[in-house]
């Protein structure tokens, strides 16, 4: 940018025309100068000042009560222009702030970012769809040697950087568990404990854990106050929800939860989700989870990402839909008895 | 959506009636009226939640939040008159086992 110098003479041009002639462009003119003074940081009593003295060389013989006038607007002028200074410096900040939430929702997304894992006879499918820049929600998968899996599904309570920070503890107490430690309720408990000694007063956790031995095609699950998840039985061609009892993570060290195991059949399939997916709404109305279970069940025939995507897209193309909160889905369908 | 909260004393019990949505933008607001009430050394807090057509998981955190403070000021809180939705939110939760909350007065839907 070209130095701007506040010119005397050029604003006595310009306001001598418009005086003497009222011309239009001289209008025109002062605009402009006002935009590049705007984009140079000129403060307010700057320019005041300048057109003090325009109309001073312009009209010697001022009456003292207007020139004492001129000096009062001076002042008034000088707070005005504080508050600009302060708007102008704040509007960097913003930039700055703006500029650092989308390098810190990069990182979230690399550091918390977990793979899905290949399991033969097990098709896997998940989405996660963030309302706002960070996400709250998180999902996270690990494998063992033996084809084993865990399946971490959690939402912190509000939204946003905060959230998102408290997505990251999780994520380092789950990779830190031992390897040996595979029992949901005995994951959860030791989450909660981390949770517990680290969150304020009104924060918290909901998360389910599942954990799904290959050899015997079983899933085991607790839930720390997670939404509870579906369990779709091929052979009766029904949902059955997966409910189990658990206090969310972070508000009492003495929570326990409860286990439960189901044995997966050929297509059956395991839905997960968080409550982003059931506190849809649609204009001033929320989605049922009837009406979510039917949606899922008119694409479960398809591979399971496939399935998750066209799910999401279903819900996003309705009219009136709003994401309120973040949206995750985890499909996993047995393929093989 | 705008949250009006009304206080209504009666003699030593203290009543917050909540009209409206409690979400992420409202639950500041409840927060303010709710915590300070339950930090009084013995109060009883009543929170009528039958205006409550909404709640989210941040309205859930300023519940936890109270909660903690009660068992803090030895003071107790209860909620009555729950929407079945919201009521299924502490169910989900399991936050219904560890509060006091009026299973007789329900608000319909």
């Amino acid at each position: 940018m070209e130095p701007f110098r506040m010119d005397v003479n050029k604003y006595k041009e310009m306001l001598q025309k418009y005086l003497y002639t009222k011309d239009e462009n001289a209008l025109y003119q002062a605009g402009q100068f006002s935009k590049q003074t705007m984009r140079h940081n000129i403060l307010p009593e700057e320019i005041i000042n300048i057109h003090i003295q325009s109309l001073k060389e312009i009209y010697p013989d001022l009456p003292p009560t207007i020139d004492d006038s001129l000096n009062f607007l001076l002042e008034t002028m000088i707070s005005y222009g504080l508050a600009y200074q302060e708007f102008i410096s704040l509007r960097e900040k913003q930039t700055e702030l703006e500029s650092e939430i989308a390098v810190a929702a990069s990182m979230q997304q690399t550091l918390l970012s977990t793979k899905k894992p290949n399991v033969p006879g097990l098709d896997i499918g998940s989405i996660s769809v963030p309302a706002h820049q960070m996400n709250g929600d998180y999902y996270h998968f690990v494998k063992d040697r033996h084809q084993n899996i865990g399946i971490a599904i959690a939402d912190v309570i509000g939204k946003g950087v905060p959230a998102a920070l408290a997505m990251s503890m999780i994520k380092y107490s789950l990779d830190s568990l031992p390897e040996t430690m595979r029992n949901p309720s005995q994951v959860l408990q030791s989450l909660n404990r981390v949770v517990e000694r680290n969150v304020t007063a009104s924060m918290f956790i909901t998360m389910f854990y599942g954990w799904y031995q290959y050899e015997t095609c079983t899933l085991h699950y607790a839930s720390a106050g997670h939404e509870p998840g579906y369990y779709y039985s091929a052979k009766d061609d029904r949902f059955y929800e997966m409910k189990t009892k658990g206090l969310v993570l972070g508000v009492s060290d003495e929570a326990n939860y409860e286990q439960v195991k189901v044995q997966l059949e050929k297509n059956d399939t395991i839905i997960l989700f968080t409550d982003g997916v059931t506190e849809c709404r649609v204009g001033e109305r929320f989605l049922e989870i009837e009406e979510v279970l039917e949606v899922i069940k008119a694409h479960m025939h398809l591979p399971a990402q496939e399935a998750v995507d066209k799910v999401f897209r279903h819900f996003e193309r309705l009219q009136d839909f709003q994401l309120r909160d973040d949206f995750t889905l985890i499909i996993l369908k047995k393929q093989v008895s | 959506m705008n949250l009006e909260i009304e206080r209504l004393d009666n003699g030593e019990t203290k009543i917050l009636k909540v009209n409206g949505e409690v979400d992420v933008y409202t639950a500041p607001q409840l927060k303010e009226a709710l915590v300070p009430l339950t930090k009084q050394e013995g109060a009883k807090v009543i929170v009528d939640l039958e205006n409550v057509t909404y709640m989210d998981s941040t309205g859930l955190g300023v519940f936890i939040g109270a909660l903690k403070s009660t068992k803090e000021y030895n003071s107790e809180m209860r909620l009555v008159s729950m929407h079945d939705r919201v009521r299924r939110l502490f169910e989900i939760t399991g936050l219904d086992s560890i509060m006091n909350i009026d299973t007789t007065v329900r608000g319909g839907k």
